[in-house]
């Protein structure tokens, strides 16, 4: 049974008295340097007792500390200028400090994105578990036993060796897991998820996701959930609320918001997902045009005016009305009925080229790292290549091998004896110092966090000239033409240009490194997961701008990426790694239709849909193992559930061509593997 | 390149800088500036050393007498051993000079060599740091171990040894000092760098084949500076203290009947126990009252930055 439900006597919002939570008409600023910045500007919303309620929007919106403030867990220069807080009827922004505690201690708790940051690295986690109990009264002895039950209850297997262990040597799932028991020690009325499963895979993500759906049921606590990733908020959440610029835009259930939003915002936000199966070859993606108001700014009417395309006169002169749609359901706009006027981008894209022979071709190519005097294969006979013009994504769980693999191809180190990398053919030197520097100039990389990636004490044209002048012949005044050619081609304004990264947003710091990366007309783009660090809109258009460079420079990428949404639209074939191995390979349309590699389809169904619950999903239980003790036979045989034994866990599987330029290393007959896991469509969609 | 020309892409990037969220850099700066200015510790501590660095270049604005010059009353009779009075605010030493001029003009040789020890321990600290925290490996286990264990050694009793040795003129003791500072300044300066040279520019600096040298130079440089300027200000305290020490044990530059802070207690401390304790004192509140107002302004940048 799904545990999400639209049952209507939940949905209505009833008494502010009674609610597990209600945020009201929350005002708060931070003062910065001095002076009062508005951060929220009015929130509103109320968490029913055992309902998961989610909050959207992009960053800097004003969410986590919309969640902060529930707790009133605010920075010293944060301050609460006006609305109240009340949680099960009392007034948190009114009360004691020692009431405050008391009231996080038994009433509410809250799970943080890193869980390496929320636990001590210098106390056992039965200790700090334990704790956890003897703030609420339980002598030593008791308070390690319902430790030992709660890291049970958290599904931990062996709870008694984890007891005994330091947070560094567990996963991030299984810390995650370990601060939801601590969560859980008070069974709280109301938990509070702030990005819970931001920093973890796929799988790992879609384990402690069942955790807390399942924990929810069994304990009924409230949940208020902050996640920038609308498939997650999606799976878990009963009501959704969209955040903007500190203001409420839009509330609705869960369902009713993800098919049938009804904000200019929501609209935008949703349609920016590549979403449904979307290919870049179908149409562009659509984007919102803009930047969020930064905190501080007066918004006196409707605060997204700037961005919206239905924004009239009356939008800047009167502050919009809340439409009641009925339910509970809002929206805070003056057009919401003109939404149907809010058009996507054309279908009418020119065709995209792939050629027909492999530039880039990875030949049998291994790396070992040597730590501590064990031998660790990090890749293991890898081959693969690509042709001009052609995307290839590259999935798989963390530590499967995929950087080491764009490292390997970029020269940052070169790979072990006996394999090699060619370019149209000819052999390249390993490391990128010893290449030619025709060699050099054609392999570039675009970078996950553009702030690591972008020297912030440089200027952008600096930045753009250095790279034009040393990868190629360009010098001089023909250069500074060169760089601002290349912004210009990345939608950078030339003031921009004598602009400091820090100046910059989000998605104009990944032009500038996209820039960058295409300033020596490069053969090859390796794209480490170049949009995970933004917002979705943001997000669309950077890959928007990949899409179109791709189609005009003929440039191959290396695509990088943990959302599988991003690689269906932007990837023509598809690569997948585990332990330091490419399990299969083929063009997208073929992976996405099966028949695929058993991991591939435990790999595809974990991950959250906007597009609905699935709810068939593959469990992919246990670690990755460890490259430097793979196990024997086929590397996945340990968590495959199709393992059969005295094959799999002796023989290496051999790689079977299953279909054209579709290769699948398994013993599964062909006519056994499995096929993908097909979420269930939206009927509106 | 051709430009993108699609309806529906590339509309983020063509909105007017004005609106990027980040705050403009100058902005950032001024209102940095304008917070340093407005913290009262930042306050004090410049007031107290505008104070001295205006008696170390026109000692003669603050006292009539001059530093070696002996107190004469109208009667001409000299008053030496004077308590704090009308005569002498601070009193007068054992010749009869006065002791607030001896402190005023006693200002100048802590600060002239204090600051420039520090500037070459940070300028030679940033070279070394730098070029371990770059390359790491066998040179940064080497120079780090070197560094463990001229840390491990008392500075005052290293810069003596050196002192005695080389003699005690202005050169030497600037450089001493200088040199005793520098491994402090590289450990700083190398873990700096070293969290610094895993930051992806780097990287792609490597990837496009730029030479060690410049990326530690022009790319990393650039971006530890505040480390240097922090680093630089503690260290001009610490200075401070090892100049007027060396002083303090005759080791200190120059001619030894100019007006010193360190000769001056030198002088002076003997005779606290037969009750001439301003002799001593004074010179002795100076030192510490320098010392506080750099610490005072390192605080406060230090404060300022890292906000």
């Amino acid at each position: 049974m799904s545990l999400i439900t639209n049952d209507s006597d939940r949905v209505q919002r009833g008494d502010p008295e009674t609610a597990a939570l209600a945020v009201q008409d929350l005002r708060l600023a931070y003062i910065v340097r001095g002076t009062p910045r508005e951060v929220l500007r009015g929130v509103t919303f109320q968490v029913r007792p055992g309902e998961a309620f989610g909050l959207v929007g992009e960053s800097g919106c004003g969410k986590s500390t919309s969640a902060y403030a529930a707790m009133r867990y605010l920075p010293s220069n944060g301050e609460i200028t006006g609305g109240r807080v009340l949680a099960n009827g009392l007034d948190i922004t009114a009360m004691s400090s020692s009431d405050l505690r008391n009231f996080r201690a038994t009433q509410a708790s809250m799970v943080y994105q890193d869980p390496v940051q929320a636990l001590n690295p210098t106390l056992k986690i039965g200790k700090q578990v334990a704790e956890c109990f003897r703030i609420l009264g339980s002598d030593k002895g008791g308070a390690e036993d319902q430790a030992l039950e709660a890291l049970k209850r958290v599904h931990i297997a062996a709870p008694g060796s984890v007891m005994d262990r330091y947070p560094h040597q567990l996963s991030g799932g299984m810390l995650q897991r370990v601060v939801i028991a601590m969560g859980l020690a008070g069974d709280p009325s109301l938990l509070i998820l702030d990005e819970p499963t931001t920093g973890l895979d796929a799988t790992v993500e879609a384990e402690v996701l069942d955790l807390v759906r399942e924990l929810r049921h069994e304990t009924n606590a409230a949940v208020l959930l902050i996640a920038h990733n609308l498939g997650v908020i999606r799976t878990m959440c009963d009501r959704v609320g969209v955040m903007y610029a500190g203001k409420m835009v839009e509330e609705a259930s869960s369902d009713e918001l993800f098919e049938e939003p009804r904000h200019p915002y929501t609209i935008g936000l949703m349609n920016a997902i590549p979403r449904l199966g979307l290919r870049k070859t179908d149409r562009a993606l659509s984007t919102i045009p803009g930047n969020m108001p930064s905190i501080g700014t007066s918004l006196p009417t409707c605060v997204y005016v700037d961005r919206c395309p239905l924004a009239t006169d009356i939008c800047r002169s009167d502050a919009p009305p809340i439409v009641e749609l009925g339910d509970g359901r809002w929206t805070r706009c003056h057009h919401s009925d003109q939404l149907s006027s809010i058009e996507e981008p054309s279908s009418d894209i020119p065709e995209h080229v792939v050629g027909p022979d492999n530039m880039i071709q990875l030949h049998s190519v291994s790396k070992t790292f040597r730590q501590k005097g064990v031998d660790i294969p990090a890749l293991v006979s890898v081959d693969l290549g690509f042709a001009e013009g052609e995307t290839l994504g590259l999935v798989g769980e963390s530590g499967s091998g995929k950087s080491t693999l764009a490292k390997t191809l970029l020269g940052v180190h070169s790979a072990d004896l006996g394999g090699e990398i060619t370019l149209d053919g000819r052999v390249m030197k390993g490391k990128a110092i010893d290449r030619v520097d025709e060699s050099i100039r054609a392999v570039q990389m675009v970078f996950q966090n553009p702030d690591s990636a972008l020297n912030r004490a440089w200027t952008v044209r600096k930045i753009l000239t250095r790279t034009v002048t040393s990868l190629t012949e360009i010098q001089g005044a023909a250069a500074d033409r060169r760089v601002e050619e290349l912004a210009e081609a990345m939608r950078l304004s030339s003031h921009h240009l004598d602009m400091r990264p820090r100046q910059l947003s989000g998605g104009l710091k990944q032009r500038v490194a996209i820039a960058r990366a295409f300033a020596g007309d490069p053969r090859v783009v390796v794209c480490d997961e170049p949009t995970s660090a933004l917002d979705v809109s943001v997000q669309a258009a950077i890959l928007n701008l990949l899409a179109t460079l791709q189609r005009d420079e003929k440039t191959s990428y290396l695509f990088i990426t943990h959302d599988i949404g991003v690689v269906r639209y932007l990837a023509d074939r598809i690569a997948v790694m585990y332990v330091g191995r490419i399990l299969e390979k083929g063009f997208t349309d073929d992976i996405f239709e099966g028949p695929v590699h058993p991991y591939t389809e435990a790999l595809l169904s974990a991950v959250p849909s906007i597009d609905g619950t699935s709810h068939d999903r593959i469990p992919l239980t246990g670690d990755i193992p460890s490259p430097s003790n793979p196990p024997s036979g086929c590397v996945f045989h340990t968590r495959c559930k199709y393992s059969m034994p005295g094959t799999c866990d002796v023989h290496e599987p051999p790689e079977v061509e299953v279909g054209p330029r579709h290769s699948i290393v398994c013993h599964l007959p062909i006519d056994e593997m499995p096929t993908p896991i097909t979420v269930s469509i939206s009927k509106k969609g | 390149m051709t430009d993108i020309d699609n309806s529906g892409a590339e509309t983020e990037g063509a909105s007017s800088g004005s609106m990027a969220p980040a705050q403009d850099r100058k902005t950032v700066k001024q209102e940095q500036r304008k917070e340093l200015f407005a913290t009262p510790s930042f306050i004090i501590g410049a007031v107290i050393l505008s104070f001295w660095v205006l008696c170390s270049i026109v000692p003669g604005l603050f006292t009539k007498w001059g530093e070696n010059e002996v107190i004469r009353l109208a009667d001409g009779s000299t008053i030496p051993r004077t308590g704090p009075g009308a005569n002498a605010w601070f009193g007068t030493d054992t010749i009869g000079n006065d002791v607030f001029a001896r402190v005023i003009y006693g200002a100048d040789n802590v600060l002239i060599n204090a600051p420039i020890s520090a500037l070459i321990a940070v300028l030679a600290g940033a070279v070394l740091g730098l070029t371990m925290g770059y390359y790491r490996g066998l040179v940064d286990e080497i120079l780090s171990r070197i560094i463990e264990a001229i840390l491990s050694l008392p500075v005052i009793l290293l810069a003596l040894m050196v002192v005695v040795v080389f003699g005690n003129s202005r050169i030497v003791i600037v450089l001493t000092i200088a040199a005793l500072f520098t491994p402090v300044v590289a450990r700083t300066v190398r873990s700096a760098v070293t969290s610094e040279a895993q930051l992806d520019y780097v990287m792609s600096a490597k990837l496009r084949g730029e030479s060690g040298w410049f990326i530690m130079m022009k790319e990393i440089f650039p971006n530890i500076t505040n480390v240097l300027i922090v680093e630089f200000t503690v260290r001009v305290g610490y200075a401070i203290f090892t100049v007027a020490t060396l002083s303090f044990l005759g080791l200190g530059a120059g001619d030894q009947s100019a007006a010193d802070w360190g000769v001056d207690i030198a002088n002076g401390y003997s005779l606290i126990q037969s009750g001439q304790w301003w002799i001593s004192i004074f010179p002795a509140l100076a030192i510490a009252s320098l010392v506080i107002s750099v610490n005072l302004i390192a605080d406060s940048i230090e404060k300022v930055y890292n906000s």
